[in-house]
């Protein structure tokens, strides 16, 4: 009895002001606060309400049946509890169901895994208490910032006690297999792998209003009888993307909603078939077989590997220099400190100085607010350089503390 | 095709970026088959071009006929009147020269090419055209710029052929407000009276629909390009040591935005002291920009060097760490190109066509200074950046082929000659 795992990943970056070289010393608030707010309106009356509204209604509606999960990145959470706590209540409604699953992730949506394990663990960590006292759920399923995955990254989610995690279902580390099995990280004894079906996934999330694409228009039948066709041996089909897919990159106006809203009944006529969230879905079976991945996948451009946030040398200095700064950070012990060079940690902020931009740059420039990857890296850089210049006077402020108790 | 082109330059005898552009579309357009002779005004050195036949208006006899045969409206006005003197106030010898320049002026005016009088040598070169009109036999005509007007216009009379103008820059970019009243009306005639026109911009053709009520059907955007030999070329070895070098180069005039390069320069000299600033080029505004320079109290880290040549050029595009074109107007702007294909790194106004096209530069607008200077303070500060714009930028330029704007042209030739 196969089983299909909708699951929505929401997410909106903290947006950067522009801050000028000559902005370095003298200001040190680095939010685009109008922007974030402009953005997180739209998204919320366009995607999050409709969207929550609709999927409640489905659950009642099947009783049960229908289940859908979300990862909700902390930067999303931050922005949600300070201006739309009406979306939040949204999301709380559906967790009340008890058929939604709320996954766990990296608190600032960040990269740190590949930096700092000391500050992964921190942020899951973080990330798992805020889901915990906000939905009443203790995380189960593990899933990483774009997707990104790899043996050493399944090893050390398993020892924080996850059962699941989820993956791109990539013939990188696939070869020949199907992606709609279960399967066992390499080097693992516990925790699940499932993996993206990601030809199913982007016929939703990118193809569904392409009018060159052979298959325009999809509706929610035709694509059950894709999903039917799939044979009873195997276990999942897991279909991944991004929940601003309902509404926000795919307009109402292209009938995505009417295409969710007739999505489980006939994806559910099939008496073989029904919903599953990842850690329900992973519960149920044993793994066919063990996944070797040693170097990093993610869901992300053709080449589903990390190039879009660390393919170029700005990336990789950006994120260097970040890094670079930890210690001293932590050092300081001062919660604003903290909370800017978490924020940003943010993969998005990396993402805009992609220079990629022949192929798959399309996508790139769409979710891009600066000019050019260049102004991406420059603003970044100023904020980085004031950042360790309130690092370096905190640590100057302490001393002269320092000075001061000792000449008493 | 058969293509009677009308040009003012054409190298080795040039003083800006017209001849250069000439050059590699007709080279381009040769290599498609098609037939060009090339006019030019007095005597041309030129032999370095075995695609096409160059022809020099020197040799032309021009008969009493030819002298005023009923020519347009404005152009038969100037012919008929004495040179006017009233034009000397505001256009000095030095400014005279800087007219009707396209682009980047890099080489020094060659005395001949153009005379003291540009307007007259543009109604002298006028009459000529009318004798080749008579005497050779082609499909179009393709005329670049206001110089070319007059004997493209006497051409297409008495040819009946139809009449292609390119503008590579107009008097509004040279001048601003202050343009010549008569170059202005020659432009709008030429304009009118031709039967297409090619822009080297989206930037310029907006110009010419609002400042010349040209419709907007009639113009096609056809972008510059750079030749494959200076493409290729690759100095890298020369830049070293600890103090950063950057240029401007080009005119010193009024579009070109000089004063903005400057007060820019004091800014980041504030904050990186090392750094030296080169203006390479002459102008009228060059005197001002001098005594701007030691009011501001910069005067050891910024250094003039008059107009470079040839080789000099090259030496000093290979030894700079920044290239900034901060132009005020710029219709197309060729230089950031050959900056790029030096490997240096760009930044340039918003104001010019080129940014068009160019992704892997910075832009600015010309008037904001603080931004101009916090550019330059990010490229020389990060090498990571530099260097990251420096190599997409050489990809980039792969794709800025004459090959590609010789088809657009060859394309609009096939289009007003089937009419």
């Amino acid at each position: 009895m196969p089983s299909v795992c909708l699951y929505f990943q929401v997410h909106q970056p903290c947006r950067l002001r522009r801050y000028s070289f000559f902005d370095v010393g003298s200001l040190h608030d680095y939010e685009d606060e109008a922007e974030n707010r402009r953005i997180l309106d739209r998204v919320a009356e366009k995607c999050y309400l409709p969207a929550g509204a609709l999927l409640l209604r489905l659950i009642q509606e099947y009783d049960g049946a229908f289940r859908v999960a979300f990862s909700l990145s902390g930067v999303v959470l931050d922005q949600l509890e300070r201006y739309r706590p009406d979306v939040l209540e949204s999301f709380q409604r559906l967790s009340a169901t008890g058929c939604v699953e709320f996954l766990n992730e990296t608190d600032s949506h960040s990269l740190a895994f590949l930096f700092s394990q000391r500050e992964f663990r921190a942020q899951v960590l973080r990330h798992r208490e805020r889901i915990r006292s906000l939905f009443e759920q203790e995380g189960q399923t593990f899933r990483h910032t774009e997707l990104i995955y790899s043996d050493a990254l399944a090893a050390a989610v398993e020892k924080m006690g996850y059962r699941t995690i989820l993956a791109e279902g990539s013939e990188k580390i696939l070869g020949r297999r199907s992606p709609n099995l279960i399967y066992r990280p390499n080097g693992c004894k516990k925790l699940k792998l499932l993996l993206r079906n990601y030809r199913l996934s982007d016929d939703v999330a990118f193809r569904f209003s392409d009018r060159n694409w052979a298959e325009y228009p999809l509706t929610a039948a035709k694509y059950a009888h894709w999903l039917h066709r799939i044979r009873r041996e195997e276990a999942v089909v897991n279909l991944f993307m991004d929940y601003e897919t309902i509404g926000e990159h795919q307009w109402r106006e292209t009938g995505i909603f009417d295409f969710l809203r007739a999505l489980p009944g006939e994806i559910l006529r099939h008496p073989d078939f029904c919903f599953r969230t990842p850690a329900e879905a992973a519960a149920e079976r044993e793994p066919a077989g063990e996944i070797a991945c040693p170097d990093f996948i993610s869901w992300a451009d053709e080449e589903r590997d990390t190039t879009a946030w660390l393919g170029n040398a700005m990336q990789q200095d950006a994120a260097g220099k970040l890094y670079n700064l930890e210690t001293a950070v932590r050092r300081r012990k001062d919660e604003g400190l903290l909370r800017s060079w978490r924020m940003l940690q943010t993969s998005d902020h990396l993402y805009y100085m992609c220079t990629k931009w022949f192929s798959d740059g399309d996508v790139h420039r769409y979710f891009n607010p600066y000019e050019s990857p260049y102004e991406a890296y420059i603003n970044y850089m100023n904020i980085i350089d004031d950042l360790s210049q309130r690092v370096k006077r905190q640590k100057e402020k302490s001393h002269d503390r320092g000075a001061g108790i000792l000449s008493f | 095709m058969r293509i009677l082109m009308f040009g003012w330059e054409f190298p080795p005898r040039m003083s800006g970026g017209l001849g250069t552009a000439c050059y590699g579309m007709t080279a381009a357009l040769a290599s498609l088959g098609h037939r060009i002779t090339f006019v030019l005004p007095r005597d041309s050195e030129a032999g370095a071009a075995p695609f096409l036949d160059l022809v020099s208006t020197a040799g032309i006899l021009v008969s009493d006929a030819d002298r005023d045969d009923g020519a347009e409206a404005t152009l038969r006005r100037l012919a008929l009147r004495p040179l006017p003197s009233r034009l000397h106030p505001y256009l000095s010898a030095g400014r005279y020269r800087v007219l009707y320049l396209s682009e980047e002026t890099k080489f020094p005016i060659t005395a001949g090419i153009y005379g003291p009088d540009l307007i007259a040598e543009a109604i002298r070169y006028g009459r000529a055209g009318g004798v080749l009109a008579r005497t050779s036999t082609f499909d179009v005509i393709h005329a670049h710029d206001w110089m070319t007007v007059p004997a493209a216009l006497r051409a297409r009379r008495i040819s009946g052929r139809p009449l292609i103008l390119h503008i590579h820059s107009l008097e509004y970019d040279r001048s601003g407000e202050n343009g010549n009243e008569e170059i202005f009306a020659i432009e709008r005639e030429g304009m009118e009276k031709a039967d297409r026109i090619i822009a080297v911009s989206h930037r310029t053709k907006r110009m010419i629909v609002a400042r010349y009520s040209i419709p907007e059907e009639k113009i096609s955007v056809v972008y510059n390009a750079v030749s494959k030999t200076e493409a290729r070329q690759a100095y890298r070895t020369e830049r070293q040591g600890e103090g950063k070098m950057v240029l401007f180069l080009g005119r010193i005039t009024f579009q070109k935005g000089p004063d903005y390069f400057v007060e820019a320069a004091a800014q980041v000299l504030h904050v990186l002291p090392d750094v030296t600033f080169v203006m390479a080029g002459a102008g009228d505004m060059m005197g001002r920009m001098i005594e701007r320079v030691a009011e501001l109290g910069i005067g050891d880290r910024f250094h003039f060097t008059g107009f470079l040549q040839g080789e000099e050029i090259e030496r000093i595009f290979s030894l700079c760490d920044l290239y900034v074109m901060p132009s005020v107007s710029e219709p197309f702007g060729i230089s950031p190109l050959e900056a790029m294909s030096y490997d240096v790194p760009v930044i340039l106004s918003r104001q010019s066509g080129v940014s068009e096209i160019l992704r892997h530069a910075l832009k600015v607008d010309f008037w904001d200074v603080r931004e101009m200077a916090a550019k330059i303070i990010a490229v020389l500060k990060h090498p990571v950046l530099a260097d990251a714009m420096a190599e997409k930028a050489r990809e980039e330029l792969r794709k800025v082929r004459w090959e590609t704007a010789a088809e657009k042209i060859a394309a609009i030739y096939r289009e007003t000659a089937g009419r």
